[in-house]
């Protein structure tokens, strides 16, 4: 079974990101890269990435055949998706035991989603 | 057949059998929704053929056995048929598989319990589910209970069992190092269940649901059963049982709250005391021996020695204190703070507990007790005034039928004794 633990990146009002440089510090970096040692050794890693800031983004909508691109998050949020990790669990209570570990690494609020 | 046996015997069944006909098919086939649809219909049948059949000499294995069909039944129906159905019934139809053991059903009972009550659900919806899957209440009589549209609450118990199946959250009791938080959630949600029972809110309702305090104390002592050795659900239980045996001297007959201090103590009941006590003095000796008491024990406790007094003027107010500060020292909240006050009023006196009750106004501002007890308060230092402006805010913000009424008398008296001349 394969869990999404997305990282929820908070905003300040005015849509300043919180941390200016938009990545994890260096202990938030060496936290996650212990915990990523960890799922790999466990057999719980799948994938994991982070994300640049949403300004970055571009929303694409080629419903009807002709793309259109668009500059910006697709939403106005006061937070946002700043990475994820993809896991595999056994279960829900193996999921958030590691989901608990990966907030505590990266110093952020985490959401966990099982996958269809 | 006489009928009225029966009914009888399918009530009792109801009550003994719902949980382990529900459990047993949970780990048989994965799947709450076909767990709970066959058991329901299992007692359906049993409605329609015990008349005419007699009453089986094993209801509990009858019952399993036709929900087992049922369930098998519905799947077959059901064009779709995934992967863990198909070996559901192989598993069924296979005639190798042993029975499950008896104790193994027991075991399922409380898997069950931690799957209805896990931290990644709502807790109204752990609170819906324990009563439905655990407790065999009808959705209607649940959603009467917390006074939602039944649909409403239909949905909310489906929103549920789907999040279950899909997130995959497990059927199982927890490992040892996480029981002991697990486990108070689930006490969280029964004495949550016996509070609304204890104090009905909502202007239509009973004072008292004499229902959910009932199931809330049947289901503690299921849990109690399951997990003898556990302090903090003997805990609990003698907590549920030293306030149920007041209910009838709580509420008046003209339907107003009854202040501990003004009950008939001759009402109380004598048996569930008797039983709480008991529980009591078993946790008092596990704390003799080093055991640190949780919450429940101590608030058990507390109502120990309520309890033990044959006339209020008999109660042992230090030891209350002195079990309310044990209980601050592990839950520091502004309402065990509130209540510590109130025992410290006997003690020390009204003007020692405004100090304390004062200091909570930041925190407690909306919470009726609080302003009711500032009133009282206030009513006994003479400050008649501002005990009524209390009075008012409490009975505003109070949703109990019973209370408003006690509050309203008091406050009604405080107009009359400041009327009187001198």
């Amino acid at each position: 079974m394969q869990y999404l633990v997305s990282v929820i990146e908070q905003f300040l009002p005015g849509g300043v990101r919180e941390d200016e440089t938009g990545s994890a510090t260096a202990d938030e970096m060496a936290a996650i890269n212990a915990f990523n040692d960890g799922l790999q050794s466990e057999g719980h890693w799948v994938f994991a990435g982070g994300l640049a800031a949403p300004d970055t983004a571009t929303v694409i909508d080629n419903r009807s055949g002709e793309a259109l691109f668009t500059d910006g998050p697709f939403v106005e949020s006061k937070e946002h998706l700043g990475g994820f990790w993809i896991i595999e669990a056994a279960d829900l209570d193996v999921a958030l035991k590691l989901a608990a570990e990966a907030s505590k690494a990266c110093n952020r609020k985490v959401e966990v989603r099982p996958f269809l | 057949m006489n009928l009225a046996d029966v009914q009888e015997a399918i009530t009792r069944a109801h009550q003994q059998e719902w949980a382990r006909v529900v459990a047993a098919l949970t780990r048989r086939f994965g799947d709450l929704d076909v767990a709970e649809e066959a058991a329901a219909e299992a007692f359906a049948t049993a409605v329609e053929r015990w008349p005419a059949d007699g009453i089986p000499p094993n209801p509990g294995a009858w019952l399993t056995t036709t929900a087992n069909r049922k369930a098998i039944d519905r799947i077959r129906r059901e064009s779709k048929r995934d992967d863990k159905h198909k070996e559901a019934q192989m598993l069924y139809d296979n005639p190798a598989v042993p029975s499950v053991p008896l104790g193994a059903i027991d075991d399922d009972r409380l898997r069950l319990i931690f799957t209805c009550c896990h931290p990644a659900l709502a807790m109204e919806s752990r609170v819906a589910l324990t009563l439905r899957m655990i407790g065999g209440l009808t959705v209607a009589e649940i959603a009467r209970a917390f006074l939602v549209q039944e649909s409403a609450m239909g949905q909310r118990i489906t929103r549920a069992k789907a999040k279950i199946k899909a997130a995959r959250i497990p059927y199982r009791v927890p490992s040892a190092d996480d029981l002991s938080p697990r486990l108070s959630g689930v006490l969280a949600v029964l004495y949550l269940v016996f509070n609304e029972g204890y104090l009905a809110t909502g202007p239509g309702t009973d004072p008292v649901r004499s229902d959910l305090t009932a199931e809330a104390i049947r289901l503690t002592r299921l849990i109690r059963a399951l997990m003898p050795e556990d302090g903090e659900v003997a805990g609990l239980l003698a907590l549920m049982l030293l306030i149920e045996a007041r209910r009838d001297a709580r509420i008046s007959a003209s339907g107003e709250l009854v202040a501990i201090d003004e009950q008939d103590r001759g009402a109380w009941d004598a048996a569930l005391i008797a039983e709480g006590h008991r529980l009591v003095r078993e946790r008092l000796a596990a704390a003799a021996a080093g055991v640190a008491p949780g919450r429940y024990q101590i608030l058990a406790a507390i109502n120990a020695v309520h309890t033990s007094a044959r006339d209020v003027r008999d109660t042992d107010w230090a030891q209350v204190v002195a079990l309310y500060d044990q209980l601050v020292r592990i839950d520091a909240s502004p309402i065990v703070v509130l209540n510590r006050a109130i025992a410290v009023a006997e003690l020390d006196g009204p003007d020692v507990a405004l100090t304390a009750v004062d200091r909570l106004e930041d925190t407690l501002a909306g919470y009726h007790a609080y302003h009711a007890t500032r009133a009282d308060l206030l009513r006994r230092l003479g400050r008649g005034r501002q005990a009524r402006a209390a009075y008012d805010r409490a009975i505003e913000l109070s949703g109990n039928t019973a209370e408003i009424a006690y509050l309203t008398r008091r406050r009604d008296q405080l107009a009359q004794t400041r009327a009187q001349p001198g």
